[in-house]
């Protein structure tokens, strides 16, 4: 058992949770992740790292609300209480260096994983630009973190509630396009933000990292389940990745792949939103 | 006048067995299996005892049980074997103790494994047999993977009085027989009882235990352990490497299995985990993971099975009982047929293109080499594919362990004999050396490494 040393709602739907797990928090490196399982009969869930403090034994972790046992834990997972199976770090560890200008683009969720790499970026030297956005100014989170960690960031919603409106990958295309040199780019959200991003950023011939991530079950290299066409071969997201090169992935697949338990995972989310309000009721 | 014929072990029906996961043979009733125990010729030589990997007194244990003294017959195999209700079920006895059975010279061999598991069966019924443990040595071995090797090196270490913690990178212990083994073959409840009784005898396992990650094997060595036994396997599954293989709807057979047997998605919406299976399934590969996986299609629901392998029949490494459950069930085998394209229509998954082989040369492994016929391409229906062409070895012990000699195929060198590798303290064996393999083997390459492991550690000093 993995004690929630605390709880914090970020949104209507995000949760971040500190996790108990000493071994995992020596360990972690920017860029890799968790896989944690609730009780008995739950599913195995990769989670990026967002920051990991070997004094406390904390873990943090940011979680969406998205499908049945991501809404279990909002609803009935609390500080004090304890997550069954908590297991890491998993998978390959950020390329962190001084590339000189780095543009990091963040959307929705991945600006959690992606916040502990501005930040590694910036004590490694470089001048670290950020981009944030989502769809709508609720489900935006870690703007203040994110000040802090850039020397200079642009927001963006989807429907304009806060920042500007538009994609993040409008500002990525003017600053590319102006005369700043850009060296590096890493580009974390949902798959086809990231594939918008890396397509604006083959065009000026700019490296770009993506964190993908694919539909896992071990997340040690077992089951084959996250495997993603990276240049043309087959790649395993948990222990080759999850980060590659965004010019070389094969966005589609991925999304197709994604897609594969729609039906049982709406199926699992009614059949939870229903034992729920019977709850209610009584 | 000895009876011809094994005594036959009553199975679930194949036509009822198909719609459940429950277990498909039923077990030997005490008489049944005192009259299968009558049959053993109790031959001074034993070469049954030679076939067995972990040497278990083959004559001993069945004189035990036509005696009626069935707590002697466990205890017996106790004595050589830590997991017998797993190996009554799943070892290939054919090839091993019941293949060079003197009375299989003319008959049908005494039936040792369905023996094994009556004893098995019968000590999980009428109270576990102790182990007896020696006195504490105050050595400390740290065992990494919990599959059959790690534990079955436990449990012999442990007799000799070792303190032994396993590490296990999986939610539970157990490795392949957790994850891989179907429950109609190996019931979870029966590896779960097993492994509970190491625990009692004191051997520590912890999960979720990323070794590489967490601590390396050097961690171990300097701080805590006086040896260190790696028994991680072969974890990565291959592919075909043909076109349409990332498709939605192919799968490796670790994850069709996986998730069916670790994470009980058959069990799906009780169970988070999900599985998707279509009409008509196409499993590659001929081993028992193939046979398992066509044969969990069905229970899953598909209303057809088929196995595609490149060679003949006489070929099919897997066992012959596999095989032969299989053709109940209705498995259909597609043979001297190999895939090389997998296509699919607006998403979903719709033919298979094959192409026939016919058999040459004896390659390498001993077996003819299947060669294909030129322009013999045709394609077979289907909605859902299960990749079972084989693992290899798990990398990331092996990669992040200094010193340690590995051969071209990521396998760890390791004695044969002795499981000493090129570190010193270090010890391997299972599948992370011989490539992937049986549980038996594993579990034979646990118990010579538990000996070799003893043998360094009072000779250390």
């Amino acid at each position: 058992m993995y004690k929630i040393l605390s709880k914090r709602r970020l949104s209507a739907q995000i949760c971040e949770y500190v996790v108990e797990a000493p071994e995992v928090a020596r360990a972690a490196k920017v860029g890799q992740f968790i896989v944690l399982r609730l009780h008995e009969k739950g599913e195995r869930i990769p989670l990026t790292i967002v920051e990991a403090d070997p004094v406390t034994g904390g873990v943090t972790i940011v979680v969406q609300e998205v499908g049945k046992s991501t809404r279990e834990m909002g609803d009935h997972f609390h500080a004090g209480e304890s997550v069954l199976d908590f297991v890491g770090p998993l998978g390959v560890p950020s390329e962190i260096e001084n590339y000189g200008t780095v543009i990091c683009v963040g959307g929705g969720l991945g600006i959690a994983p992606l916040y502990p790499i501005a930040c590694a970026l910036r004590e490694a030297g470089n001048t670290v630009i950020g981009i944030i956005g989502a769809r709508t100014r609720d489900l935006l989170f870690y703007m203040d973190r994110m000040e802090d960690a850039c020397d200079e960031i642009h927001v963006m919603t989807d429907d304009g509630s806060i920042g500007r409106k538009g994609f993040t990958s409008d500002p990525l295309r003017e600053i590319l396009s102006s005369d700043r040199p850009t060296d590096r780019v890493w580009a974390i959200g949902p798959a086809i933000m990231m594939k918008v991003c890396a397509e604006v950023t083959r065009e000026f011939a700019v490296p770009t990292t993506v964190s993908l991530n694919s539909i896992m079950i071990d997340g040690t290299g077992m089951c084959g389940g996250c495997r993603v066409e990276v240049g043309r071969e087959a790649k395993f997201a948990c222990v080759d990745g999850p980060e590659f090169d965004g010019h070389e992935v094969n966005f589609d697949l991925l999304m197709a792949r994604q897609q594969f338990y729609v039906e049982e995972e709406r199926c699992a989310l009614d059949r939870y939103l229903k034992s729920q309000s019977k709850g209610v009721e009584q | 006048m000895i009876q011809k014929h094994e005594t036959p072990m009553r199975q679930q029906d194949p036509k009822v067995r198909i719609g459940n996961f429950g277990e498909v043979p039923l077990g030997y009733a005490e008489e049944e299996a005192v009259r299968e125990a009558e049959r053993c010729l109790q031959c001074p030589n034993a070469p049954c005892v030679e076939g067995c990997p972990v040497r278990i007194d083959v004559p001993l244990f069945i004189k035990h049980i036509k005696n009626r003294c069935f707590a002697e017959a466990i205890a017996t195999i106790k004595e050589e074997n830590s997991l017998p209700a797993v190996c009554g079920r799943v070892c290939p006895q054919e090839n091993q103790c019941q293949g060079v059975c003197t009375l299989g010279e003319r008959f049908e061999p005494v039936a040792i494994g369905k023996l094994e598991r009556f004893c098995a069966d019968w000590e999980a019924e009428h109270g576990c047999i102790s182990t007896e443990i020696q006195t504490d040595t105050g050595y400390r071995i740290a065992i990494i993977g919990a599959g059959p090797a790690g534990l079955t090196a436990a449990g012999e270490l442990r007799k000799l009085g070792h303190d032994v913690t396993i590490f296990e990178l999986l939610h539970v212990a157990g490795g392949v027989l957790m994850y891989g083994i179907p429950e109609f073959r190996l019931p979870k409840e029966i590896v779960k009882r097993e492994i509970s009784a190491l625990e009692r005898t004191g051997i520590k396992i912890k999960v979720n235990k990323v070794i590489g990650q967490i601590y390396t094997v050097d961690d171990f060595l300097v701080r805590d352990y006086d040896a260190v036994f790696i028994g991680t396997g072969a974890g990565l599954p291959r592919f075909l490497g043909i076109p349409g293989e990332n498709l939605n709807g192919v799968y490796s057979a670790n994850e069709f299995l996986t998730r069916t047997n670790l994470m009980r998605a058959f069990r799906f919406p009780e169970y988070d985990t999900p599985i998707k299976v279509g009409r008509r399934t196409i499993t590659v590969g001929g081993g028992n993971v193939a046979m398992d996986s066509a044969r969990t299609a069905l229970r899953l629901g598909a209303k057809e099975s088929i196995i595609v392998y490149r060679r003949s029949e006489q070929e099919l490494p897997a066992r012959r009982e596999e095989v032969e459950h299989a053709k109940e069930e209705g498995i259909e085998f597609r043979l001297l047929t190999n895939p090389t394209r997998i296509i699919s229509e607006n998403g979903y998954l719709k033919e298979m293109e094959c192409i026939r082989m016919k058999l040459g040369e004896p390659d390498e492994s001993g077996r003819r080499r299947p060669i294909p016929t030129p322009d013999s391409e045709f394609t077979i229906e289907m909605d859902t594919v299960v990749v079972a062409i084989g693992n290899n070895p798990h990398p990331l012990v092996p990669r992040t362990t200094k010193g340690l000699d590995l051969n071209r195929w990521g396998n760890i060198v390791a004695d044969s004999k002795t499981g000493q590798t090129s570190k010193e303290g270090v010890f391997a064996g299972g599948d992370i050396v011989t490539g992937a393999a049986t549980v038996i083997e594993a579990m034979g390459a646990g118990k010579r490494a538990a000996v070799a492991i003893d043998r360094y550690l009072k000779t250390k000093r």
